[in-house]
């Protein structure tokens, strides 16, 4: 709406030729102008001027809808008024039927933990039709870090839904419903989002899958093919080979590393994303379809900030005493986009037992639940969840966790 | 007239429209003002959200101001026998965190208490039944969704026209106020000019139209004495343009609202809570009236 054309907007004649004859094209860039400014540039009246920026505006504003009518359509015309459940009861319970369309959800937590597990299987229900719970419909899986596994897919299903799969023909109809795309830059990531945002609808794509965007900042500097690298090499269990000329880090602090870099190099930390951010939300509302992020974890800086200049002034707490919730990880990816997710879901590890938290959520409680990886992918130990109070619901834990599991769930030492 | 009593009066000419502080005064009290549900918060507001001004409400990712913003649109709504308004809200969606289930589960939850109180205090008088359902409420907010910066100008510019056509609106709430303007933004001189006629246009709806305006900001970090601290966002000249400034944040294990500024109201911090119901007191506020 903002690029509408003040030609087609349908004021008077008079007035609308002097927007032309002064450059003024979209109503953009009309109301980037304060009406003083308009006064002198277009050399006419101030009711006219009010009247004309009243007049577009009254044009390009958003329709209304009572919250009401909002709640009727949704109920009426999408799957579980627009949730897609993930199979875990007691999630799905907290989240009012499951992933909310619309929105970005987001998983955050430390290497290995769950997150692209957790992935896979939300493609799965995605994909399977609606009389076994899914969304009927296909997904696209962008896969930053090359973690998706068709094999551990195809697991997953077969132990999941085994009516499903083991039925000819199903799991390959089913896979074939999830397109993976590995993009090998941030700007050609950029580049095909504007398109999938036009195919979405004709592609009956009922999901979209980032996995990951912390990768996708971090991961595109020019160490993040080397690393890359090092990953598939590791999964082929043959010798590292270090180039002697780049220290590098062990692959747990890569995220760190790779970003206190690019602070030393003088790339600016603020909003990276920035654009990435908002064309994603308004993929994700344009298309009612959810959008499933995921995040890593870095280190928390100690000079991070954490409170506010009164907060400071009133007690002039020590630094130290930040650390107190015992946590020194802290989500990747800064502020900015912790406040553009809807719903933020952090997977950490406490004394060798993993949880899932909600940590942001509009519609529930504080609440964490124990899981575990099994063939079968996330399964929750206790559908009851335990209630947090207090910002230990946002910390991110990764005690008594090994980094590297294997599919069976085992960890290796 | 003698002359005695027409100077005073010509004196008073060249500032048509503008009034008396006595008159204010009298006016301020006739204007109830808006509850959180919180008692707490209520108090240090001067007893809730007041109408005619602009209010920033910021906090960090989670910290409920969407919980804050949704509930005052229901709020609004408590019927005048009840203690409120009775009247209607406008909601202005910049992000998507507008979720109708949660404003159905505030709805319904402030329904209940009415109905409560009801049952309480109303034993003799039989004609005050309730007939709120949650769906009247939900039927009360119009909800308007954003999708840019230039949507967000269109809109506060047409606000006046929509609320000349619904008089009975008494609130409107912008979540967040922040969005758009944080990305992509090149021209900074630009953003502020934007920002402060955003801030203008709104203060004069609210005076004009006798409602509030809830405006939700984000946070970002800013570099002050050596350390970086947490700061609302939109900048320095952003923070002159509303009239109040409250802050969420994190005390212990409690979530906290202070007064960062006002015209009229003391810097003070209360405790609020988050629940299932909406807004409400927080835990140890409870218990303290309960001792009682």
């Amino acid at each position: 709406m903002a690029n509408k054309l003040i030609s087609e907007i349908g004021l008077p004649k008079s007035i609308a030729n002097i927007f032309a004859a002064r450059n003024i094209v979209t109503a953009k860039d009309a109301l980037s102008l304060t009406e003083f400014q308009l006064m002198e540039l277009l050399d006419v009246g101030w009711a006219e001027v009010t009247s004309a920026v009243a007049h577009i505006s009254a044009i390009v504003c958003p329709p209304y809808q009572s919250a009401l009518s909002l709640m009727e359509q949704r109920v009426k015309n999408e799957h579980l008024a627009g949730h897609l459940p993930t199979g875990l009861k007691g999630l799905d319970e907290a989240l009012c039927g499951g992933i909310p369309f619309g929105v970005l959800t987001e998983l955050v937590g430390p290497a290995g933990i769950g997150k692209t597990q957790f992935c896979l299987k939300l493609s799965l229900l995605a994909s399977l039709p609606s009389s076994y719970g899914g969304l009927d419909g296909h997904v696209i899986y962008i896969d930053v870090e090359s973690k998706f596994s068709s094999r551990r897919l195809i697991e997953i299903g077969a132990k999941s839904f085994p009516e499903i799969f083991l039925m000819k023909g199903m799991a390959k109809k089913m896979s074939g419903r999830i397109l993976v795309w590995r993009p090998a830059s941030l700007s050609e990531f950029t580049e095909r989002l504007q398109q999938i945002k036009v195919s979405l609808h004709q592609n009956e794509v009922k999901l979209l899958v980032i996995d990951s965007m912390a990768a996708l900042v971090s991961g595109f500097s020019r160490f993040g093919s080397i690393f890359k690298e090092i990953k598939s090499t590791i999964s082929l269990a043959l010798p590292i080979v270090f180039p002697k000329s780049l220290p590098l880090p062990s692959i747990a602090n890569f995220t760190d590393w790779a970003h206190s870099r690019e602070c030393e190099q003088g790339i600016p930390r603020q909003h990276p994303l920035g654009w990435h951010v908002s064309f994603i939300k308004s993929l994700a509302e344009f298309s009612r379809i959810p959008i499933v992020v995921t995040n890593q974890v870095r280190s928390q800086s100690s000079d991070e900030a954490c409170q506010f200049s009164f907060q400071v002034q009133r007690w002039k707490e020590t630094k130290e005493d930040h650390a107190r919730y015992g946590s020194h990880l802290v989500a990747a990816l800064g502020v900015h986009w912790a406040h553009a997710v809807t719903i933020r879901l952090v997977l950490e590890a406490k004394s060798g037992q993993r949880f899932l938290k909600v940590s942001k959520s509009p519609i529930s409680a504080p609440l964490a639940f124990p899981f575990d990886i099994t063939a079968s992918g996330m399964s929750l130990l206790s559908d009851d969840g335990i209630e947090l109070t207090g910002p230990d619901i946002n910390a991110i834990h990764s005690q008594g966790h090994s980094d590297i599991i294997n599919f069976t769930g085992e960890s290796l030492q | 007239m003698s002359q005695k009593e027409v100077v005073p009066l010509l004196m008073l000419l060249p500032f048509a429209g503008a009034q008396t502080a006595w008159d204010m005064l009298h006016e301020d009290e006739m204007f109830p003002r808006i509850t959180t549900s919180c008692l707490d918060l209520d108090n240090i507001l001067g007893g809730g959200i007041n109408c005619k001004e602009v209010t920033e409400i910021g906090g960090v990712p989670g910290m409920g101001k969407t919980q804050l913003g949704i509930q005052l649109a229901v709020n609004v709504q408590i019927p005048v026998d009840y203690g409120g308004l009775g009247a209607k809200a406008i909601y202005i969606d910049t992000e998507g965190s507008f979720m109708v289930e949660r404003v159905l589960q505030i709805a319904e939850a402030c329904i209940e208490d009415m109905t409560e109180c009801n049952g309480l205090l109303r034993k003799d008088f039989q004609a005050g039944q309730l007939k709120m359902h949650p769906n009247n409420i939900l039927e009360n907010i119009f909800y308007f969704r954003v999708c840019s910066y230039t949507e967000q100008i269109a809109l506060t510019n047409y606000l006046d026209k929509f609320i000349s056509e619904h008089k009975d609106v008494k609130v409107v709430i912008v979540d967040s106020v922040t969005f758009h303007f944080r990305q992509d933004f090149d021209d900074m001189a630009l953003r502020t000019r934007l920002l402060s006629g955003i801030a203008l246009k709104l203060m004069k709806l609210a005076k004009e139209h006798g409602l509030a305006v809830v405006l939700l900001n984000q946070v970002t970090t800013k570099y002050i004495e050596g350390s970086f601290q947490l700061t609302l966002a939109l900048g320095d000249s952003w923070s002159h343009s509303c009239t109040n400034r409250v802050i969420l944040y994190w005390n212990g294990n409690e979530r906290y609202a202070y007064i960062d500024k006002s015209p009229s109201l003391r810097s003070a911090s209360a405790p609020y809570s988050v629940t299932s119901k909406g807004i409400r007191n927080s835990a140890s506020t409870c218990k303290r009236i309960r001792m009682m």
